[in-house]
Protein backbone atom coordinates (compact mmCIF):
# COMPACT_ATOMS: atom_id res chain seq x y z
CA UNK A 1 0.00 0.00 0.00
CA UNK A 2 1.07 3.48 -1.02
CA UNK A 3 1.71 6.46 1.58
CA UNK A 4 -0.82 9.13 0.59
CA UNK A 5 0.64 12.81 0.69
CA UNK A 6 -0.23 16.41 -0.04
CA UNK A 7 1.82 18.17 -2.40
CA UNK A 8 -0.05 21.50 -3.46
CA UNK A 9 -3.02 23.30 -2.36
CA UNK A 10 -4.95 26.59 -3.23
CA UNK A 11 -7.94 28.21 -2.37
CA UNK A 12 -10.31 30.43 -3.91
CA UNK A 13 -12.97 31.95 -0.88
CA UNK A 14 -14.95 34.55 1.09
CA UNK A 15 -11.97 34.85 3.44
CA UNK A 16 -9.22 35.31 0.76
CA UNK A 17 -8.02 34.74 -3.08
CA UNK A 18 -5.23 32.45 -2.46
CA UNK A 19 -3.37 30.69 0.42
CA UNK A 20 -1.48 34.14 2.12
CA UNK A 21 -5.10 36.11 2.20
CA UNK A 22 -6.63 32.98 3.57
CA UNK A 23 -4.10 32.06 6.08
CA UNK A 24 -4.32 36.01 7.34
CA UNK A 25 -8.04 35.82 7.67
CA UNK A 26 -8.09 32.67 9.85
CA UNK A 27 -5.40 34.01 12.02
CA UNK A 28 -7.02 37.08 12.46
CA UNK A 29 -10.77 35.48 13.20
CA UNK A 30 -12.16 37.56 9.71
CA UNK A 31 -15.47 36.62 8.45
CA UNK A 32 -16.87 36.70 4.92
CA UNK A 33 -20.33 36.80 5.56
CA UNK A 34 -22.59 39.58 4.60
CA UNK A 35 -26.06 40.74 3.10
CA UNK A 36 -27.10 39.95 -0.50
CA UNK A 37 -30.64 42.30 -1.37
CA UNK A 38 -31.00 40.19 -4.51
CA UNK A 39 -32.40 36.94 -2.36
CA UNK A 40 -34.34 39.53 0.04
CA UNK A 41 -36.10 40.84 -3.30
CA UNK A 42 -36.55 37.10 -4.19
CA UNK A 43 -38.43 36.39 -1.07
CA UNK A 44 -36.00 34.79 1.13
CA UNK A 45 -36.40 34.13 4.28
CA UNK A 46 -32.39 34.89 5.09
CA UNK A 47 -30.23 38.03 2.69
CA UNK A 48 -27.19 36.20 4.52
CA UNK A 49 -24.36 34.72 2.18
CA UNK A 50 -20.84 34.28 1.97
CA UNK A 51 -19.65 36.97 -0.30
CA UNK A 52 -16.70 36.52 -3.31
CA UNK A 53 -16.19 38.16 -5.95
CA UNK A 54 -15.81 36.39 -9.24
CA UNK A 55 -12.03 35.60 -10.68
CA UNK A 56 -11.68 37.42 -14.21
CA UNK A 57 -10.18 34.53 -16.40
CA UNK A 58 -10.54 36.42 -20.00
CA UNK A 59 -7.08 36.36 -21.12
CA UNK A 60 -5.98 33.71 -18.90
CA UNK A 61 -8.43 31.33 -20.38
CA UNK A 62 -8.98 30.97 -24.16
CA UNK A 63 -13.12 31.47 -25.08
CA UNK A 64 -13.69 27.92 -25.74
CA UNK A 65 -11.93 27.31 -22.13
CA UNK A 66 -14.35 29.72 -20.56
CA UNK A 67 -17.62 29.55 -22.12
CA UNK A 68 -18.59 25.96 -20.70
CA UNK A 69 -17.29 26.58 -17.17
CA UNK A 70 -19.91 27.52 -14.35
CA UNK A 71 -19.07 30.16 -11.40
CA UNK A 72 -17.92 27.05 -9.19
CA UNK A 73 -15.85 25.60 -12.30
CA UNK A 74 -13.91 29.44 -12.22
CA UNK A 75 -13.46 29.17 -8.39
CA UNK A 76 -12.00 25.91 -9.00
CA UNK A 77 -9.62 27.01 -11.80
CA UNK A 78 -7.97 29.31 -9.79
CA UNK A 79 -7.67 26.94 -6.47
CA UNK A 80 -6.09 24.40 -8.95
CA UNK A 81 -3.65 26.74 -11.05
CA UNK A 82 -2.27 28.07 -6.90
CA UNK A 83 -2.52 24.02 -6.14
CA UNK A 84 -0.57 22.73 -9.47
CA UNK A 85 2.24 25.28 -8.96
CA UNK A 86 2.50 25.00 -5.15
CA UNK A 87 3.31 21.67 -6.75
CA UNK A 88 5.31 22.60 -9.24
CA UNK A 89 3.50 20.30 -11.65
CA UNK A 90 3.53 22.19 -15.21
CA UNK A 91 1.77 21.88 -18.56
CA UNK A 92 4.65 19.52 -19.61
CA UNK A 93 4.21 17.12 -16.47
CA UNK A 94 0.72 17.14 -17.08
CA UNK A 95 1.20 16.35 -20.79
CA UNK A 96 3.16 13.33 -20.58
CA UNK A 97 2.05 11.72 -16.76
CA UNK A 98 -1.67 10.53 -16.07
CA UNK A 99 -2.98 13.13 -13.69
CA UNK A 100 -6.43 12.77 -11.97
CA UNK A 101 -9.46 14.66 -10.90
CA UNK A 102 -11.53 13.33 -7.97
CA UNK A 103 -13.68 17.18 -7.08
CA UNK A 104 -16.77 17.23 -4.99
CA UNK A 105 -19.48 19.32 -6.18
CA UNK A 106 -23.39 18.86 -5.67
CA UNK A 107 -25.41 21.37 -8.11
CA UNK A 108 -25.02 24.19 -10.90
CA UNK A 109 -28.15 25.51 -10.23
CA UNK A 110 -27.51 29.56 -11.74
CA UNK A 111 -26.35 27.68 -15.23
CA UNK A 112 -29.97 25.62 -15.55
CA UNK A 113 -32.29 28.73 -14.55
CA UNK A 114 -30.54 30.77 -16.83
CA UNK A 115 -31.16 28.27 -19.93
CA UNK A 116 -34.58 27.93 -18.43
CA UNK A 117 -35.33 31.42 -18.48
CA UNK A 118 -34.07 32.13 -21.74
CA UNK A 119 -35.27 29.13 -23.20
CA UNK A 120 -38.97 30.68 -22.14
CA UNK A 121 -38.13 33.91 -23.97
CA UNK A 122 -36.95 32.65 -27.01
CA UNK A 123 -38.60 29.63 -27.48
CA UNK A 124 -35.75 27.74 -29.36
CA UNK A 125 -33.13 25.71 -27.81
CA UNK A 126 -30.33 26.40 -30.66
CA UNK A 127 -30.32 30.33 -28.95
CA UNK A 128 -29.34 28.60 -25.86
CA UNK A 129 -25.24 28.72 -26.96
CA UNK A 130 -23.11 26.07 -26.39
CA UNK A 131 -21.55 26.62 -23.03
CA UNK A 132 -25.30 25.95 -21.17
CA UNK A 133 -24.61 22.14 -21.30
CA UNK A 134 -21.14 22.41 -19.62
CA UNK A 135 -21.84 24.79 -17.28
CA UNK A 136 -25.62 22.89 -16.07
CA UNK A 137 -24.10 19.29 -15.12
CA UNK A 138 -22.89 18.06 -11.76
CA UNK A 139 -19.71 17.65 -12.91
CA UNK A 140 -18.77 20.69 -14.77
CA UNK A 141 -16.07 21.18 -12.64
CA UNK A 142 -14.37 17.98 -13.47
CA UNK A 143 -15.28 18.65 -17.38
CA UNK A 144 -13.98 21.73 -17.20
CA UNK A 145 -10.34 21.65 -15.62
CA UNK A 146 -9.74 17.96 -17.14
CA UNK A 147 -9.97 19.81 -20.36
CA UNK A 148 -8.16 22.92 -19.64
CA UNK A 149 -5.11 20.70 -17.72
CA UNK A 150 -5.24 17.78 -20.37
CA UNK A 151 -5.70 15.53 -17.46
CA UNK A 152 -5.43 11.82 -18.63
CA UNK A 153 -5.96 9.76 -15.46
CA UNK A 154 -9.08 9.45 -13.13
CA UNK A 155 -11.89 11.90 -13.91
CA UNK A 156 -14.90 11.92 -12.10
CA UNK A 157 -17.18 14.30 -9.57
CA UNK A 158 -18.50 13.40 -6.39
CA UNK A 159 -21.70 14.06 -5.51
CA UNK A 160 -22.09 13.98 -1.69
CA UNK A 161 -23.88 17.07 -0.46
CA UNK A 162 -21.99 18.63 1.74
CA UNK A 163 -19.65 15.97 2.64
CA UNK A 164 -18.50 16.27 -1.58
CA UNK A 165 -15.09 17.75 -1.03
CA UNK A 166 -14.38 15.29 1.96
CA UNK A 167 -15.31 12.41 0.04
CA UNK A 168 -13.33 13.25 -3.01
CA UNK A 169 -10.37 13.68 -0.91
CA UNK A 170 -11.48 10.13 0.59
CA UNK A 171 -11.49 8.59 -2.71
CA UNK A 172 -8.33 10.05 -3.88
CA UNK A 173 -6.79 8.66 -1.03
CA UNK A 174 -8.02 4.94 -1.71
CA UNK A 175 -7.27 5.54 -5.14
CA UNK A 176 -3.13 6.43 -4.80
CA UNK A 177 -2.81 4.08 -1.82
CA UNK A 178 -4.01 1.26 -3.52
CA UNK A 179 -1.62 2.23 -6.60
CA UNK A 180 -4.46 2.67 -9.20
CA UNK A 181 -3.21 6.21 -9.74
CA UNK A 182 0.09 8.25 -8.73
CA UNK A 183 -1.15 12.11 -8.49
CA UNK A 184 -5.01 13.35 -8.20
CA UNK A 185 -6.19 16.91 -8.17
CA UNK A 186 -8.49 16.71 -5.51
CA UNK A 187 -11.05 19.45 -3.83
CA UNK A 188 -14.37 20.90 -3.71
CA UNK A 189 -16.00 23.76 -6.17
CA UNK A 190 -19.24 25.49 -4.67
CA UNK A 191 -21.60 28.26 -6.44
CA UNK A 192 -22.61 31.22 -4.56
CA UNK A 193 -25.80 32.54 -6.06
CA UNK A 194 -29.28 33.36 -5.02
CA UNK A 195 -30.73 30.76 -7.76
CA UNK A 196 -29.05 27.36 -6.40
CA UNK A 197 -30.07 28.29 -2.79
CA UNK A 198 -33.79 29.10 -2.79
CA UNK A 199 -35.15 25.70 -1.90
CA UNK A 200 -32.55 25.59 0.79
CA UNK A 201 -33.33 28.98 2.26
CA UNK A 202 -37.15 27.20 2.30
CA UNK A 203 -36.10 25.04 4.58
CA UNK A 204 -35.69 27.35 7.58
CA UNK A 205 -32.18 26.13 8.47
CA UNK A 206 -29.77 29.69 7.02
CA UNK A 207 -29.64 32.14 9.74
CA UNK A 208 -31.78 35.57 10.01
CA UNK A 209 -29.12 37.96 12.02
CA UNK A 210 -29.92 40.31 9.14
CA UNK A 211 -28.60 43.00 11.21
CA UNK A 212 -25.22 41.50 12.14
CA UNK A 213 -24.43 39.66 8.99
CA UNK A 214 -20.71 38.77 10.72
CA UNK A 215 -21.97 37.40 13.87
CA UNK A 216 -24.40 35.39 12.45
CA UNK A 217 -22.33 32.05 11.27
CA UNK A 218 -22.40 30.67 15.40
CA UNK A 219 -21.37 26.97 15.30
CA UNK A 220 -21.65 25.40 18.83
CA UNK A 221 -22.95 28.75 20.22
CA UNK A 222 -26.14 28.82 22.30
CA UNK A 223 -27.51 31.14 20.55
CA UNK A 224 -26.87 29.41 17.45
CA UNK A 225 -30.24 30.02 14.40
CA UNK A 226 -29.19 28.42 11.56
CA UNK A 227 -26.06 28.08 9.02
CA UNK A 228 -25.16 30.84 6.35
CA UNK A 229 -24.58 29.53 2.88
CA UNK A 230 -21.19 29.97 1.24
CA UNK A 231 -18.39 28.77 -1.40
CA UNK A 232 -15.63 29.13 -3.52
CA UNK A 233 -12.86 26.41 -4.53
CA UNK A 234 -10.96 24.24 -2.75
CA UNK A 235 -8.18 22.17 -4.61
CA UNK A 236 -5.30 19.99 -3.07
CA UNK A 237 -2.80 17.81 -4.91
CA UNK A 238 -2.44 14.27 -3.16
CA UNK A 239 0.46 12.23 -4.15
CA UNK A 240 2.08 8.93 -3.21
CA UNK A 241 5.07 9.57 -1.48
CA UNK A 242 7.07 7.62 -3.60
CA UNK A 243 5.94 10.13 -6.20
CA UNK A 244 6.45 12.91 -4.36
CA UNK A 245 10.49 11.59 -3.57
CA UNK A 246 10.68 11.40 -6.96
CA UNK A 247 9.45 14.40 -8.69
CA UNK A 248 11.68 16.23 -5.30
CA UNK A 249 8.00 17.52 -5.03
CA UNK A 250 7.96 19.61 -1.29
CA UNK A 251 5.48 17.50 0.73
CA UNK A 252 3.30 19.63 2.94
CA UNK A 253 0.95 16.98 4.82
CA UNK A 254 0.03 13.18 5.05
CA UNK A 255 -3.40 11.69 4.52
CA UNK A 256 -2.82 8.62 7.04
CA UNK A 257 -7.23 8.23 7.57
CA UNK A 258 -10.21 8.01 6.32
CA UNK A 259 -13.86 7.49 7.68
CA UNK A 260 -17.14 7.23 6.50
CA UNK A 261 -20.50 6.06 7.46
CA UNK A 262 -24.11 6.26 6.42
CA UNK A 263 -26.54 7.56 8.80
CA UNK A 264 -29.48 5.46 7.12
CA UNK A 265 -31.90 7.81 8.60
CA UNK A 266 -33.98 10.78 8.29
CA UNK A 267 -33.14 12.88 5.01
CA UNK A 268 -31.98 16.18 6.87
CA UNK A 269 -32.06 15.63 10.29
CA UNK A 270 -28.51 14.19 11.59
CA UNK A 271 -27.93 11.66 14.24
CA UNK A 272 -25.22 10.90 16.78
CA UNK A 273 -24.44 7.32 15.54
CA UNK A 274 -23.55 7.89 11.74
CA UNK A 275 -20.64 10.63 12.66
CA UNK A 276 -19.44 9.13 15.57
CA UNK A 277 -19.02 5.33 13.96
CA UNK A 278 -17.14 8.13 10.78
CA UNK A 279 -14.76 8.99 13.28
CA UNK A 280 -14.01 5.87 14.87
CA UNK A 281 -13.50 4.64 11.24
CA UNK A 282 -11.31 7.03 10.37
CA UNK A 283 -8.92 6.86 14.00
CA UNK A 284 -8.59 3.29 13.32
CA UNK A 285 -7.85 3.62 9.41
CA UNK A 286 -5.19 5.73 10.83
CA UNK A 287 -4.63 3.07 13.57
CA UNK A 288 -4.40 6.14 16.40
CA UNK A 289 -5.74 6.84 19.43
CA UNK A 290 -8.15 9.71 20.04
CA UNK A 291 -5.83 11.59 22.34
CA UNK A 292 -3.39 11.44 19.58
CA UNK A 293 -5.28 13.89 17.75
CA UNK A 294 -4.12 17.55 18.17
CA UNK A 295 -6.93 19.55 16.61
CA UNK A 296 -10.54 19.12 14.84
CA UNK A 297 -12.10 20.97 12.28
CA UNK A 298 -15.43 20.50 12.94
CA UNK A 299 -18.49 19.90 10.52
CA UNK A 300 -20.60 22.14 12.86
CA UNK A 301 -22.36 24.54 10.42
CA UNK A 302 -24.57 26.60 13.19
CA UNK A 303 -28.12 24.52 12.91
CA UNK A 304 -29.55 23.76 16.25
CA UNK A 305 -29.78 20.13 15.68
CA UNK A 306 -26.20 19.68 13.30
CA UNK A 307 -24.00 20.95 15.90
CA UNK A 308 -25.78 19.47 18.94
CA UNK A 309 -25.38 16.15 17.34
CA UNK A 310 -21.92 16.55 16.36
CA UNK A 311 -21.36 17.79 20.12
CA UNK A 312 -22.23 14.42 21.06
CA UNK A 313 -20.63 12.28 18.96
CA UNK A 314 -17.11 14.36 19.23
CA UNK A 315 -17.46 13.57 23.10
CA UNK A 316 -18.56 9.99 22.39
CA UNK A 317 -15.72 9.04 20.40
CA UNK A 318 -13.47 11.50 22.53
CA UNK A 319 -14.48 11.40 26.36
CA UNK A 320 -14.65 14.31 28.59
CA UNK A 321 -10.64 15.94 27.07
CA UNK A 322 -10.95 16.88 24.10
CA UNK A 323 -8.13 18.48 21.43
CA UNK A 324 -9.08 22.09 20.51
CA UNK A 325 -12.30 22.48 18.09
CA UNK A 326 -12.86 25.07 16.05
CA UNK A 327 -15.59 25.14 12.97
CA UNK A 328 -14.03 27.61 10.44
CA UNK A 329 -17.12 27.98 9.06
CA UNK A 330 -18.14 30.59 12.04
CA UNK A 331 -16.03 32.56 9.53
CA UNK A 332 -16.57 31.71 5.91
CA UNK A 333 -20.01 30.30 6.15
CA UNK A 334 -21.07 26.65 5.08
CA UNK A 335 -19.10 25.87 1.96
CA UNK A 336 -21.39 23.01 1.54
CA UNK A 337 -19.83 20.90 -1.69
CA UNK A 338 -16.40 22.68 -1.36
CA UNK A 339 -16.41 22.39 2.58
CA UNK A 340 -14.64 19.21 3.00
CA UNK A 341 -12.27 19.90 0.72
CA UNK A 342 -11.55 23.71 2.01
CA UNK A 343 -11.36 22.95 5.59
CA UNK A 344 -8.51 20.46 4.98
CA UNK A 345 -7.05 23.64 3.22
CA UNK A 346 -7.82 25.83 6.54
CA UNK A 347 -6.39 23.06 9.07
CA UNK A 348 -3.46 22.51 6.84
CA UNK A 349 -2.63 26.29 7.54
CA UNK A 350 -3.26 26.20 10.74
CA UNK A 351 -0.59 22.95 11.01
CA UNK A 352 1.85 24.57 9.09
CA UNK A 353 1.61 28.01 10.94
CA UNK A 354 1.47 26.39 14.72
CA UNK A 355 -2.04 28.00 15.38
CA UNK A 356 -5.77 27.09 15.85
CA UNK A 357 -8.72 29.47 14.20
CA UNK A 358 -10.88 31.05 16.19
CA UNK A 359 -14.55 29.50 16.44
CA UNK A 360 -15.87 33.37 16.06
CA UNK A 361 -18.97 34.22 17.30
CA UNK A 362 -18.73 31.25 20.34
CA UNK A 363 -20.02 33.73 23.63
CA UNK A 364 -22.02 30.74 25.60
CA UNK A 365 -22.18 26.86 25.11
CA UNK A 366 -25.17 24.91 25.41
CA UNK A 367 -25.10 22.00 27.63
CA UNK A 368 -23.37 19.75 24.79
CA UNK A 369 -20.68 22.26 23.21
CA UNK A 370 -19.93 23.17 26.87
CA UNK A 371 -18.22 19.58 26.96
CA UNK A 372 -15.96 20.70 24.10
CA UNK A 373 -12.58 22.53 24.02
CA UNK A 374 -13.82 25.27 21.66
CA UNK A 375 -11.27 27.37 20.16
CA UNK A 376 -13.30 30.95 21.26
CA UNK A 377 -10.16 32.94 19.42
CA UNK A 378 -6.72 32.29 18.03
CA UNK A 379 -4.73 29.95 19.88
CA UNK A 380 -1.06 31.26 19.05
CA UNK A 381 1.90 28.95 19.03
CA UNK A 382 0.07 25.55 19.06
CA UNK A 383 1.76 23.06 17.70
CA UNK A 384 -1.03 20.51 15.40
CA UNK A 385 0.88 17.35 14.29
CA UNK A 386 -2.56 15.54 13.37
CA UNK A 387 -5.81 16.97 12.88
CA UNK A 388 -9.26 15.62 11.73
CA UNK A 389 -11.72 17.24 9.78
CA UNK A 390 -15.58 16.41 9.73
CA UNK A 391 -17.72 16.96 6.74
CA UNK A 392 -21.78 15.00 7.03
CA UNK A 393 -24.44 16.28 4.47
CA UNK A 394 -28.16 15.45 3.49
CA UNK A 395 -28.74 12.03 3.40
CA UNK A 396 -26.85 11.45 6.22
CA UNK A 397 -23.49 11.22 4.48
CA UNK A 398 -20.36 11.28 6.85
CA UNK A 399 -16.72 11.86 6.08
CA UNK A 400 -14.15 12.07 8.33
CA UNK A 401 -10.29 12.60 7.63
CA UNK A 402 -7.05 12.56 9.46
CA UNK A 403 -3.55 14.28 8.42
CA UNK A 404 -0.07 14.28 9.41
CA UNK A 405 2.37 17.06 9.32
CA UNK A 406 5.69 15.60 7.85
CA UNK A 407 8.89 15.43 9.79
CA UNK B 1 -28.59 47.78 -43.54
CA UNK B 2 -25.94 48.90 -45.83
CA UNK B 3 -22.87 46.05 -46.62
CA UNK B 4 -20.25 47.38 -44.67
CA UNK B 5 -22.21 48.26 -41.67
CA UNK B 6 -22.89 44.52 -41.56
CA UNK B 7 -18.84 43.31 -42.30
CA UNK B 8 -18.11 45.86 -39.38
CA UNK B 9 -20.64 44.34 -37.11
CA UNK B 10 -19.19 40.69 -37.56
CA UNK B 11 -15.94 42.03 -37.35
CA UNK B 12 -16.89 43.66 -34.25
CA UNK B 13 -18.22 40.13 -32.76
CA UNK B 14 -15.58 37.98 -33.73
CA UNK B 15 -13.15 40.22 -32.28
CA UNK B 16 -15.28 41.14 -29.06
CA UNK B 17 -17.06 37.84 -28.39
CA UNK B 18 -14.71 35.33 -30.50
CA UNK B 19 -11.40 36.98 -29.66
CA UNK B 20 -10.13 36.78 -33.06
CA UNK B 21 -7.48 38.79 -33.93
CA UNK B 22 -8.18 42.11 -35.94
CA UNK B 23 -5.10 40.99 -38.66
CA UNK B 24 -6.88 37.76 -39.15
CA UNK B 25 -10.00 38.89 -40.68
CA UNK B 26 -9.15 39.10 -44.23
CA UNK B 27 -12.39 37.79 -46.61
CA UNK B 28 -10.01 34.41 -47.87
CA UNK B 29 -9.39 33.42 -44.41
CA UNK B 30 -10.62 30.33 -43.82
CA UNK B 31 -13.50 29.91 -40.84
CA UNK B 32 -11.97 26.54 -39.41
CA UNK B 33 -8.42 26.76 -40.40
CA UNK B 34 -7.59 30.20 -39.56
CA UNK B 35 -10.31 31.81 -37.50
CA UNK B 36 -10.23 28.11 -35.85
CA UNK B 37 -14.14 28.66 -35.49
CA UNK B 38 -14.96 25.07 -34.27
CA UNK B 39 -18.10 22.80 -34.21
CA UNK B 40 -19.32 24.46 -30.95
CA UNK B 41 -18.39 27.83 -32.17
CA UNK B 42 -21.10 27.25 -34.88
CA UNK B 43 -23.96 27.02 -32.12
CA UNK B 44 -22.84 30.56 -30.28
CA UNK B 45 -22.39 31.53 -34.05
CA UNK B 46 -26.31 31.57 -34.43
CA UNK B 47 -27.15 33.05 -30.97
CA UNK B 48 -25.09 36.11 -31.79
CA UNK B 49 -26.15 36.14 -35.29
CA UNK B 50 -30.13 36.39 -33.74
CA UNK B 51 -28.54 39.25 -31.68
CA UNK B 52 -26.96 41.59 -33.71
CA UNK B 53 -29.38 40.92 -37.02
CA UNK B 54 -32.12 39.62 -35.54
CA UNK B 55 -32.78 35.96 -37.51
CA UNK B 56 -32.15 32.52 -36.55
CA UNK B 57 -29.75 30.75 -38.78
CA UNK B 58 -29.91 26.88 -39.54
CA UNK B 59 -26.82 24.58 -38.41
CA UNK B 60 -26.77 23.30 -41.49
CA UNK B 61 -26.55 26.71 -43.69
CA UNK B 62 -22.87 26.60 -42.38
CA UNK B 63 -22.15 24.00 -44.29
CA UNK B 64 -21.37 26.32 -47.03
CA UNK B 65 -19.70 28.85 -45.90
CA UNK B 66 -16.33 28.35 -45.25
CA UNK B 67 -14.63 31.73 -45.63
CA UNK B 68 -15.05 34.62 -43.96
CA UNK B 69 -16.40 36.72 -47.37
CA UNK B 70 -18.74 33.63 -47.65
CA UNK B 71 -19.60 34.58 -44.19
CA UNK B 72 -20.01 38.46 -45.13
CA UNK B 73 -21.79 37.32 -48.04
CA UNK B 74 -24.48 35.16 -46.50
CA UNK B 75 -25.18 37.91 -43.87
CA UNK B 76 -25.87 40.36 -46.05
CA UNK B 77 -28.10 38.24 -48.38
CA UNK B 78 -30.25 37.06 -45.43
CA UNK B 79 -30.13 40.31 -43.58
CA UNK B 80 -31.90 42.35 -46.31
CA UNK B 81 -34.46 39.79 -46.84
CA UNK B 82 -35.01 39.99 -43.36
Amino acid sequence: MNRVVITGMGIYSTIGKNIEEVNNSLYNGKSGIGFEQLRKDMGFRSALTGIIERPNLKGELKRRQRVGMAEEGEYAYVATVEALKQAKIDDDFLERFDVGILYGNDSSARAVVNSHDLLKEKKDTALLGSGAIFQSMNSTITMNLSTIFKLKGINLTVSAACASGSHAIGMGYHFIKSGLQDIIICGGGQEINAHSMGSFDGLSAFSIREDQPQKASRPFDRDRDGLVPSGGGATIILESYESAVKRGANIIAEVIGYGFSSNGDHISVPNVEGPAKSLEMALRDAQLKSNQIDYINAHATATPVGDLNEAQAISKVFGEKTPYISSTKSMTGHEMWMGGASEIVYSILMMQNSYVAPNINFENPDEFSAKLNIATETIKNHNIDIFLSNSFGFGGTNSSLIVKKIK
Amino acid sequence: MENQEVISKVNDFLIDEFEIDEDQLIPAASLKETLEIDSLDYVDLVVIIERNFGFKVKGEDFAAIKSLQDFYDYIIEKAQVN
